[in-house]
This record gives structure tokens, C-alpha cells and sequence, in this order.
């Protein structure tokens, strides 16, 4: 029962009522009871992409008040890395952010290297860089057509997913597997590319160059989604700082900061200083800075970026060994790393401390969603109903992730 | 032949003599109301048949394509079986009585307002001068029904989407009754089958839409008012699917979740029909034009109309089905904005230009 509910004593009881007719009061004062409408927007509701539970307390239409609620997915993932071995932990990653899992594994490993010291092979690398920005544009075309569906247009999500397809198809060829990959190791990666991969990712890249310019025209230039989506849910620059956003939530404010470029980690240096991608800004050019339209066109413009990545990688590939030499029983020497890398939905960090053993002895994750989820509660009141779902659908999270 | 019912003149010759007056007119309510019943349903297993279809292939699709064989076009049957056979479900602290009833006063609404529309220029169920008048009271009837399911589920996403079927509705019938008031204007009547015959000219394009511009801006207005009036897509705020749940209609299931889709598509064809009759030519197009020479006023003249009509109606639903697949939804402030703000003005101009257009025009010639 939530505070307004509690504290509610009627302002004239019936035993008033009753008192003041008997005194031969002409005016019957009715006991009506007006307060905000509670409603649970979730865990079961289709513009909460999951189970996270939005308490909204509402004017009629308008949304006076906000709070996010979260656990209805948790699976100790956190304390499950304490209790198994290095190695066995990858696949409990996947089951962050599925929509990333390549991303996800990639931190872990990155985070576990960092302990171990040791230098992986190029080509490895370079597998490793083209299936996590594959993944991101996976992932962002998801979010892209999902968000398409909170504002009522199914189309364009149809569409995200058929390109999706192909990328399932391409990581399905290269591990087996279509939505829990575990095929970024710690080392490497599980194996090469199989016969004419790359020739597909790189067909691929050539036919997605064509089909984005499709989504932009057809929903983010779509005069009814602008209106639907340009000065709604506005976060500031200071906002976006405050609450530590990252990822496509705060570029979607303007403000500059991608850890591949900044932070980098794996070969993403060499890949700014070649000029093969840029980091695109929300420029609030329908509306305010950092209102959903920016944040959406950031993601949009995101894959296109990664496409550069990605052809950039395909023209200097290194032949060579995909995993480095690592004993059968991983024994990681004693110390902590903290490695956050940049996830489509923002930085992923993986804090590890190992005492030499077998397992971690501590396994903290930094999740993006969780950590950009906060400031629904900042930037929902004083919207529409239908706004509140467009803000929800802009911050992009995973529930898996929020509650890991 | 130009009163009362068709069926009737068709019948009651055929009646034997001792058979009472009254039982020859049941009989023949009996028999127009099933038809109308029947018409009802085959629009919407057509019409659920066809939303799948055209959404799918707009969507790089292919839809149902088993059930049946032929593109799965026993879907739609099969889908209804399925419904009537669903456990009738009422939620605990519903009001059973209105949960009850709301689907059978939208249905109810829009058979009659059916009942008003001619199938064909000689087979009617009443020649009603003010027919149209009918059509739209009945259709504005079915507010009633979406308003006491929105509140008779005890559900708040039901009852956000009874307030926004009401907000929107009494917004866009303002616009929906005044641009019909242009092609009256040009026609000269309210009853359907004689607006169809005054657009016979012109080897059968003497369409009021062609006839005065300001008719063809109005049947612009009165499509975007229909859109609303039937609550589709970019219009669709009262079940805003990704907003409130399936706004009125989350508590429903079943059979009575179906009778709200039959309902949808009965009203959808009979808006389209009504677009027709009075902005597109109604029966008349160079078809009926011809059969009309080849053939005279007979049933092939007849067939053709009744034909060209559910096309006309057909082409209007697939425009509807088009907008909702290819628009996001507008949000409940700006549907308000749109309707008070620019399509009732952009009406009452159309009525007076109509008017001063056919007034010069009468000057004129």
C-alpha cells in the first residue's frame, strides 16, 4: 500500500454527514474521494520488453509519478561467478544481456585476461571485434524495431528483424548457437571462422548499408513518430552526468563519451586512429537535446558505425591461432580487474578478484540497463501515459541485465 | 416499388392466401435480419482473413497459409471455432450484467445501422430518406458499448481505454457529420440509394467527389474522422496494444472478445460503404454503367451494383488496413488536437465552399 493509500482518512465521514443533516444543513456534502489513479504498468505488460514492473501514479492522462521496480528475473548471477570455476561462468554472461551475449562474454574474458596477462592472438582479435559489432547492430535493431512497436508501428519491426535473421544466421554459423553465443572465450575465440564467413558478413554489411536508410525513412522520419517522440522525455546533458549514464543514453544527450574511443580496449584504438567509425551525438535535431527521438537516431546511426567497424576489420584481418595456449584447469593469479567495455546499451564492467584459485573470489558486474534505469523516475512525471511508454522504450533495457 | 422493404414486394406475392399480413412482414424481418447477420460475419471472417494477409506481406510475410489449403483462407473459420469454443470467462468484481452486454450493444449497433444500407439499388431492407441519418446515429451508438466494457471489466487499462473511446469519439463525430454535409449539399438527399442514382452521369464517374472540389477535400476529412470513429490505426488509442494492455478490451476473452472484431469489421465496411455512397459513386461506376445499357435495371444490373459496392467497401477497409500497418499511433493529446483544432474548421470550410461552388454553378448555368 503506497503512502497516499495509507494515510487517506476521509475529510467528512458519513457520521458528519449524518450530524449535519440532523442540524438542518441544506447542503448535503458528498464524500468524494479523489487521488491520483495507481496503476502497475508490468511485470506483465508489453511496453516493459520483460518483467520490470512500473508503478505509475496517474492524473487521468498524465503521469504524475514513476517507479521502476525490479527483481522478477534475478538469478544470483553475481554469486553463481563466486561459486564455479573461471571458464564455467561464460555462459552464465550470455544470460545477462541476451540480446548481446557476444558483448557480455567478451567483458568477462576481457576481465579475466587482464588477470591472466596474456597476449591474445590477432586473429582472434579480430573475430572477436567483428561478432560483437555485429552483435551491437543485432542488438540495436531490436531495440530500434521494439520501440517502433511501443509508438504502435509494427512494420518497421518486422523489417529489424529480418536483417536480425541474417545475423543469427552468420553467428549460428560460427558457433552453434543463435542467441547464447559463449563463443568469445577467455583467450580467444571457441574457433575460426568457418569457409566463406567472412565473405557473408562482408555481403551482408554491403546489403545492410542499403536496408538502414529504409528504417530511417520509414519510421524515424515518419512525421507521426517525430511528433510522437521529439521533446519527450528530455535528459539533460548535467541530467545524463548526474545519473551516470552510458551508451546510447548519454551520446543521446550530447555528450561524448564511447568507451571504445575513450577507454579503449581490444584493437578499437587502432581502428579510431585508421578513421573507420565515428561516434554519432544526439544533436536534438527534431526537438530538444536529449529528448527519445536522439537517443533512437543515435542507436540508428550506431550500426552504421559498426558496419564500418566491421568492414575495417574483414580488409586487415591476420591469419593465425584464434585462442591463446591455456592450461586445461585455469588457475588465475591473485589480484582484481576492472574492465568495462562499450555495450549496445552502455558500459559493461566486470570488477573479478582472484586469490590464484580456481574461482573468483569476488564477481561484481556493472550492468548498463541497471545503471541507466534510474532516471525514469526523474524524467516520467509530467508526461503522457502514451510518453511514459516511449521514454521506457528509449532507455532500451533488458531486463535480464537490470536484475541479472 | 420506391417505399418500404424490397424483400417485401418480392415475397408477398408469393404468399398464400391465408396466411395473416403480420406473419408475411415477421417472416420477412426474419429473413433481411439473418442476412444482414450473415453479411455481418462474412465481413468478419474476411475481414480478419484479410488484415493477416495484407499486414503479413506488408511485412515481408506470408500469413496464414495452411489451414484450408488455399492461403490458409479457412484461418479465419477456424480462429472463430476456436473462440466460440474458449471457456466464458467474467472477471471477479466485473459487473457481469454490463460485462455481458457491452458486446452485444456494439453488435446490435452496427447491425442495424446495416440494415439501413441498400444492397443494391432495388434490393434494400427500407428505403429510409434520412438513411444516412440512421447510419450515423446507430454507429455512434457502439461508444455506448465500448464506454460499459471499459467500465464493466474493473480494470484500469480498460477504463483508460473507455475514456479515450469517448474523448475520441465525441471529438471526431463533430467532423464526421459536418463534411458529410458538403456532399448533401451537392446531392440533394440523405437516402443512399437515391444519392447513388444522382452520381449515374459521366458513363457512371459522375462521382460527387469529382463533381466539387471541396466534396473531395471533405471525403479526405470524413476518411480520417471514419479512421476514428472506428477506432483504427493511427487512431487505435482505445486499445493501444503497447500502452494500455488491449485497452477495453483486456478483460474479454473468447466469444465475446470476437463479437468486439465482428463488430470492427462491420463497422469498418459499413463507414467504407457510407465513403462510397456519398463522396465515390455508391453503386455506380462504368461497370453498372454498362451492365445498365446491355442489360437494363435487371438482376445483372443489379449483380453489378451490389458488386461494386463491396468492392468500393473493400478497397476502403484495405486503405484502413494499409494506414494501421505503415503509421505509429498518435498520442491522446494530439488525436484531441487534430480534431478540434484543424479537422472541424477544415470541415466547416469545406460545407461553405461546397456551398458557394454550387450556388456559382447554379448561377451560371
Amino acid at each position: 500500500m503506497s503512502e497516499q493509500t495509507k494515510d487517506y482518512k476521509p475529510s467528512i465521514t458519513i457520521a458528519d454527514q449524518q450530524a449535519a443533516a440532523n442540524n438542518g444543513a441544506r447542503e448535503f456534502m458528498m464524500d468524494v474521494r479523489t487521488t491520483d489513479l495507481e496503476v502497475n504498468m508490468g511485470p506483465q505488460h508489453p511496453a516493459t520488453h520483460g518483467v520490470m514492473r512500473i508503478l505509475i501514479r496517474a492524473d487521468g492522462e498524465l503521469v504524475t509519478g514513476a517507479q521502476p521496480h525490479l527483481g522478477y528475473l534475478h538469478r544470483c548471477a553475481e554469486k553463481i561467478g563466486e561459486n564455479v570455476e573461471w571458464l564455467q561462468y561464460l555462459p552464465y554472461t550470455d544470460r545477462y544481456d541476451y540480446l548481446a551475449a557476444m558483448n557480455n562474454n567478451l567483458g568477462y574474458s576481457l576481465a579475466v585476461e587482464a588477470l591472466l596477462g596474456i597476449e591474445i592472438p590477432r586473429r582472434a582479435t579480430m573475430l572477436r571485434t567483428i561478432c560483437v559489432e555485429l552483435n551491437r547492430i543485432a542488438s540495436h535493431l531490436v531495440a530500434f524495431g521494439t520501440y517502433g512497436l511501443d509508438l504502435g508501428a509494427f512494420t518497421p519491426f518486422l523489417y529489424c528483424f529480418r536483417e536480425r535473421e541474417w545475423l543469427l544466421m552468420l553467428f549460428e554459423k560460427i558457433c552453434g548457437a543463435r542467441l547464447t553465443y559463449s563463443y568469445l572465450r577467455i583467450g580467444g575465440v571457441f574457433n575460426d571462422a568457418p569457409p566463406g564467413w567472412l565473405e557473408e558478413v562482408a555481403n551482408f554489411c554491403d546489403v545492410f548499408d542499403e536496408k538502414w536508410v529504409e528504417y530511417r525513412d520509414l519510421l524515424m522520419m515518419n512525421h507521426i513518430f517525430i511528433k510522437r517522440t521529439a521533446d519527450v522525455g528530455v535528459i539533460t546533458p548535467e541530467q545524463a552526468l548526474d545519473f551516470g549514464l552510458t551508451g546510447p543514453m548519454v551520446r543521446g544527450s550530447g555528450i561524448d563519451w564511447d568507451l571504445r574511443r575513450d577507454m579503449p580496449y581490444m584493437i578499437y584504438d587502432e581502428i579510431w586512429k585508421a578513421g573507420a567509425f565515428q561516434v554519432p551525438l544526439g544533436s536534438g535535431a527534431q526537438g530538444q537535446l536529449g529528448d527519445c527521438w536522439d537517443r533512437v537516431y543515435v542507436r540508428v546511426q550506431e550500426m552504421v558505425e559498426s558496419i564500418k567497424i566491421v568492414r575495417w576489420c574483414l580488409a586487415n584481418i591476420a591469419e593465425g591461432p584464434t585462442i591463446a595456449e591455456l592450461p586445461k584447469v585455469l588457475r588465475v593469479p591473485p589480484g582484481e580487474a576492472y574492465v568495462g567495455i562499450e555495450n549496445p546499451r552502455g558500459e559493461l564492467g566486470h570488477y573479478l578478484v582472484s586469490d590464484g584459485g580456481k574461482i573468483a573470489v569476488r564477481c561484481r558486474v556493472r550492468g548498463p540497463s541497471f545503471c541507466n534505469l534510474p532516471i525514469l523516475e526523474d524524467i516520467m512525471p509530467h508526461t503522457f501515459l502514451a510518453d511514459s511508454v516511449a521514454i521506457i522504450g528509449s532507455t532500451d533495457v533488458v531486463i535480464g541485465e537490470t536484475d541479472r | 416499388m420506391n417505399d418500404g422493404n424490397a424483400l417485401l414486394h418480392l415475397l408477398q406475392p408469393l404468399a398464400p392466401d391465408f396466411v395473416p399480413d403480420w406473419a408475411v412482414v415477421l417472416t420477412v424481418a426474419i429473413i433481411g435480419v439473418s442476412i444482414v447477420i450473415a453479411i455481418v460475419g462474412l465481413i468478419a471472417l474476411a475481414g480478419t482473413w484479410a488484415e493477416r494477409k495484407v499486414s503479413a506481406h506488408i511485412q515481408c510475410r506470408y500469413g496464414p497459409m495452411y489451414v484450408g489449403g488455399w492461403h490458409g483462407w479457412a484461418q479465419a473459420l477456424a480462429d472463430g471455432i476456436k473462440l466460440i469454443s474458449k471457456e466464458d470467462m467474467i472477471p471477479i468484481g466485473a459487473d457481469r450484467k454490463l460485462f455481458m452486454l457491452a458486446p452485444s450493444i456494439l453488435l446490435g449497433a452496427v447491425f442495424a445501422a446495416l440494415c439501413a444500407m441498400p444492397l443494391a439499388p432495388a434490393f434494400y431492407f427500407g428505403y429510409i430518406d434520412l438513411g444516412v441519418f440512421m447510419i450515423l446515429a446507430f454507429s455512434s451508438l457502439t461508444t455506448i458499448g465500448v464506454v460499459m466494457a471499459g467500465w464493466a471489466s474493473n480494470s484500469k487499462w480498460s477504463l483508460y481505454g473507455a475514456m479515450r473511446e469517448a474523448a475520441q469519439v465525441v471529438a471526431y463525430e463533430i467532423p464526421l457529420g459536418i463534411t458529410l454535409l458538403a456532399p448533401l449539399l451537392v446531392v440533394g438527399t440523405f437516402n443512399l440509394v437515391e444519392a447513388s442514382n444522382a452520381q449515374a452521369d459521366y458513363f457512371g464517374m459522375g462521382w460527387l467527389a469529382f463533381k466539387n472540389p471541396f466534396v473531395l477535400v471533405s471525403s479526405v476529412i470524413f476518411f480520417i474522422a471514419v479512421l476514428a470513429e472506428t477506432k483504427r490505426a493511427p487512431f487505435d488509442l482505445p486499445e493501444a496494444e503497447s500502452e494500455l494492455v488491449a485497452g477495453f478490451l483486456t478483460e474479454y476473452s473468447g466469444i465475446r472478445w470476437s463479437l468486439f472484431f465482428m463488430e470492427e469489421y462491420a463497422a469498418m465496411f459499413l463507414m467504407s460503404a457510407v465513403t462510397a455512397f456519398f463522396f465515390f459513386g455508391g453503386f455506380e461506376s462504368p461497370f453498372s454503367y454498362l451492365a445498365m445499357q446491355s442489360f437494363g435495371d435487371g438482376i445483372v444490373y443489379q449483380l453489378v451494383c451490389f458488386l461494386t459496392l463491396v468492392v468500393k467497401g473493400s478497397f476502403g477497409i484495405f486503405m484502413m488496413m494499409w494506414l494501421r500497418w505503415t503509421l505509429p499511433r498518435l498520442r491522446i493529446d494530439q488525436v484531441m488536437t487534430m480534431g478540434y483544432k484543424y479537422l472541424t474548421p477544415l470541415a466547416l470550410i469545406c460545407v461553405l465552399g461546397a456551398g458557394i461552388w454550387e450556388a456559382i454553378k447554379h448561377a451560371v448555368s
